[in-house]
């Protein structure tokens, strides 16, 4: 039997990679220097939902929510073999936190759900710009589904239940529930497939009126925005007519409430940001010879640290 | 929504696996004895499960006035949503005006889901917590006496302490390792309040079908020293004299993400921000540059010794001991200088 399957993924700096360079004087994070990356877990959620797709059937939805250049990691979803792509931005949901955040994605699945468009959502355990694990937990309550957090094997999905194996931190447990339910994939989950190089070729010209209308800006800075607006639709239609259109969400059209999404609808507020400043008290140097080693294991040992 | 209640107690979630209280609500219990003294008001430890009313005494013990006890068949292995009722119910019921939890698997999974169905905000994985005021900068409105909830983020980069000024509770996930181990004070009293959450069989969405513990070959958390590895060793083999020295201090061994990735040590092993946090009496890191997502993991510890080849490795500015050179000549230096102590 075939399932719809929906990804949740998230554009975000990588992390990893943080020099200087990124970091502003007043501890503030440059995001603008840094390259944006697919959030590696929600890479191993898209490989589960592409490997059942494989043995079911179904469909493999990708929604994104994130500025217009997030659509960059729905065209790589739908280059490793995503069937369909929602890209979710608007400026309202800037500065949501994980409340906030979820409850947008909540009305976003409560629409894929009346187009029967999903029997499960899958996403990464956690983001790594943040690395909360929440938006998936909360989105699943707003939504009054059960969650499965921590998973890395989906074992089966029968008779409208999901079967899969979670890491407890402490060891594993296998467990079932009922569908429509969420699931959160680890970096234990299936490796996932690469582009294909055919996808790869069909897919790289695949746009969003958000980015069409980005790039006229750049291209026309003089046009007025009736022009623009009339320049960009006709682009649109264009793609939508070879079907490379990647289709486009706004808050309404997800039907929601303003009150509950963006800084209004966070309860969190960060009150300040340090950079990580390192002691730099200096420390005591200790020549890398029998006499420095020596020396510094006696000290050690003189005020009882090496007991 | 629940309204502020500065009357509100401050509550510790005690987990519990298999008739065992975690460390990290025991850990939790010694942050939280100090806010609810700056607050002036009570702390009241939360413990679900099927039989656990036997933990109350401990929880006094390490620092709690008041235990709430929720015993339910339906939360005897831990599933979320039962748990996330009774919590949810609670809350409603008694208004605290703040809420922590163990930022373990099971803090991680239960805290969103509960502060999602209360609608209050929630802070993940906390390194400290504190009490303060707060004006919030849009409304020039003041807020006193808020919890201020201090975090890493960004890949560890950045330190930020966030505040939830109007929708409470207020409410926290803490990493384990980082609060202080209370030591049990027998002279305390408290009171231990026993009860059935009202839950339905229809609320244990997930059928557990089985489990397994696979028990951490090492406790970092525990060990007084800790001698730990990292990209700079060079291999499994190298690796041996990380080994020896620990074994010469009869410390344990930890690496960094670097070593685990290169599959030269067991991720148990791992120190750090994906790791495990420690507060040892002394850390010695080998062959570690020190990249900030380590540093979060080990930056606690009370003395550090730095062995690098490299000199301007980041692992020296948080170092109380550096050492230039190849660890290679110095490890075996000092295996023999612990050795001849006595």
């Amino acid at each position: 039997m075939p399932y719809n399957l929906v990804v949740l993924v998230k554009h975000v700096p990588d992390t990893k990679r943080v020099t200087g360079d990124a970091m502003r004087d007043d501890g503030t994070v440059n995001r603008s220097v840094l390259p944006m990356i697919f959030n590696p877990e929600d890479l191993h959620a898209l490989e589960v939902a592409l490997s059942l797709r494989q043995r079911y059937g179904g469909r493999v939805t990708v929604l994104t929510m994130g500025p217009p250049q997030a659509a960059e990691r729905l065209r790589e979803s739908l280059e490793r073999g995503a069937d369909d792509a929602i890209l979710l931005t608007d400026r309202r949901a800037a500065a949501s936190d994980t409340l906030a955040t979820s409850y947008i994605l909540s009305c976003a699945v409560r629409r894929l759900a009346a187009e029967d468009r999903v029997d499960m959502v899958l996403c990464g355990r956690q983001a790594i710009d943040g690395d909360t694990a929440q938006v998936p937990p909360q989105t699943a309550e707003k939504l009054g589904w059960p969650q499965v957090t921590y998973v890395d094997t989906v074992e089966e999905v029968a008779g409208g239940r999901v079967r899969a194996r979670r890491n407890t931190g402490a060891g594993w447990e296998r467990v079932e529930t009922s569908l429509p339910c969420l699931l959160t994939v680890t970096d234990q989950g299936p490796e996932p497939r690469p582009a294909s190089a055919k996808r790869l070729m069909a897919i790289k010209k695949w746009r969003s009126l958000a980015e069409i209308e980005m790039a006229l800006r750049a291209e026309m800075p003089q046009a007025d925005s009736d022009t623009l607006a009339t320049e960009a639709d006709r682009r649109a239609a264009d793609l939508a007519a070879r079907g490379r259109l990647i289709t486009l969400w706004n808050l309404d059209d997800i039907q929601a409430d303003l009150a509950w999404c963006g800084r209004d609808g966070s309860p969190t507020k960060v009150k300040r940001i340090q950079s990580v400043i390192l002691k730099g008290s200096g420390f005591k140097k200790v020549e890398p010879d029998e006499a420095g080693v020596t020396g510094m294991v006696h000290e050690l040992i003189a005020d009882h640290t090496i007991g | 929504m629940i309204e502020p209640n500065r009357q509100g107690d401050v509550w510790v979630i005690a987990e519990q696996n298999d008739g065992a209280l975690h460390d990290v609500g025991l850990e939790l219990l010694s942050k939280g004895r100090e806010l609810a003294d700056a607050l002036g008001v009570r702390l009241t430890a939360v413990v679900l499960g099927e039989k656990v009313a036997q933990h109350g005494q401990h929880l006094i013990r390490c620092g709690a006035d008041r235990v709430l006890a929720g015993e339910h068949p339906l939360l005897g292995h831990y599933q979320t949503n039962p748990y996330a009722k009774a919590i949810v119910r609670l809350v409603e019921e008694h208004r605290p005006q703040i809420v922590i939890f163990g930022a373990t698997p099971v803090g991680r999974d239960l805290a969103p889901r509960v502060a999602s169905a209360v609608r209050c905000g929630l802070t993940a994985d906390c390194t400290d917590l504190d009490i303060g005021n707060h004006v919030e900068p849009s409304t020039r409105q003041r807020y006193d006496r808020l919890l201020y909830q201090i975090r890493p983020a960004f890949g560890g980069n950045i330190i930020a302490t966030i505040v939830n000024p109007e929708r409470w509770p207020q409410m926290a996930t803490v990493r384990e390792g980082v609060m202080r181990m209370p030591e049990a004070d027998t002279s305390r009293r408290g009171d231990i309040v026993a009860f059935v959450p009202d839950l339905d069989a229809d609320e244990a969405v997930l059928t557990i079908l089985d489990h397994q513990r696979t028990e951490r070959k090492v406790n970092l958390k525990a060990s007084r020293i800790i001698v730990a590895g990292g990209a700079g060793v060079g291999g499994k083999e190298n690796f041996r004299l990380v080994w020896d020295l620990a074994n010469a201090l009869g410390a344990a061994v930890g690496a960094s993400r670097a070593a685990v990735d290169s599959g030269w040590i067991d991720k148990d092993h791992q120190v750090g921000q994906t790791g495990t946090t420690v507060r040892p009496a002394l850390y010695i890191a080998v062959g570690i540059s020190g990249a900030v997502q380590h540093r979060a993991g080990m930056g606690e510890a009370k003395k550090i010794v730095a062995i690098n080849a490299d000199p301007d490795a980041p692992i020296f500015q948080v170092a109380h001991y550096g050492i230039v050179g190849d660890l290679n000549r110095v490890l075996p230096m000092m295996i023999d200088a612990v050795k001849k102590r006595v």
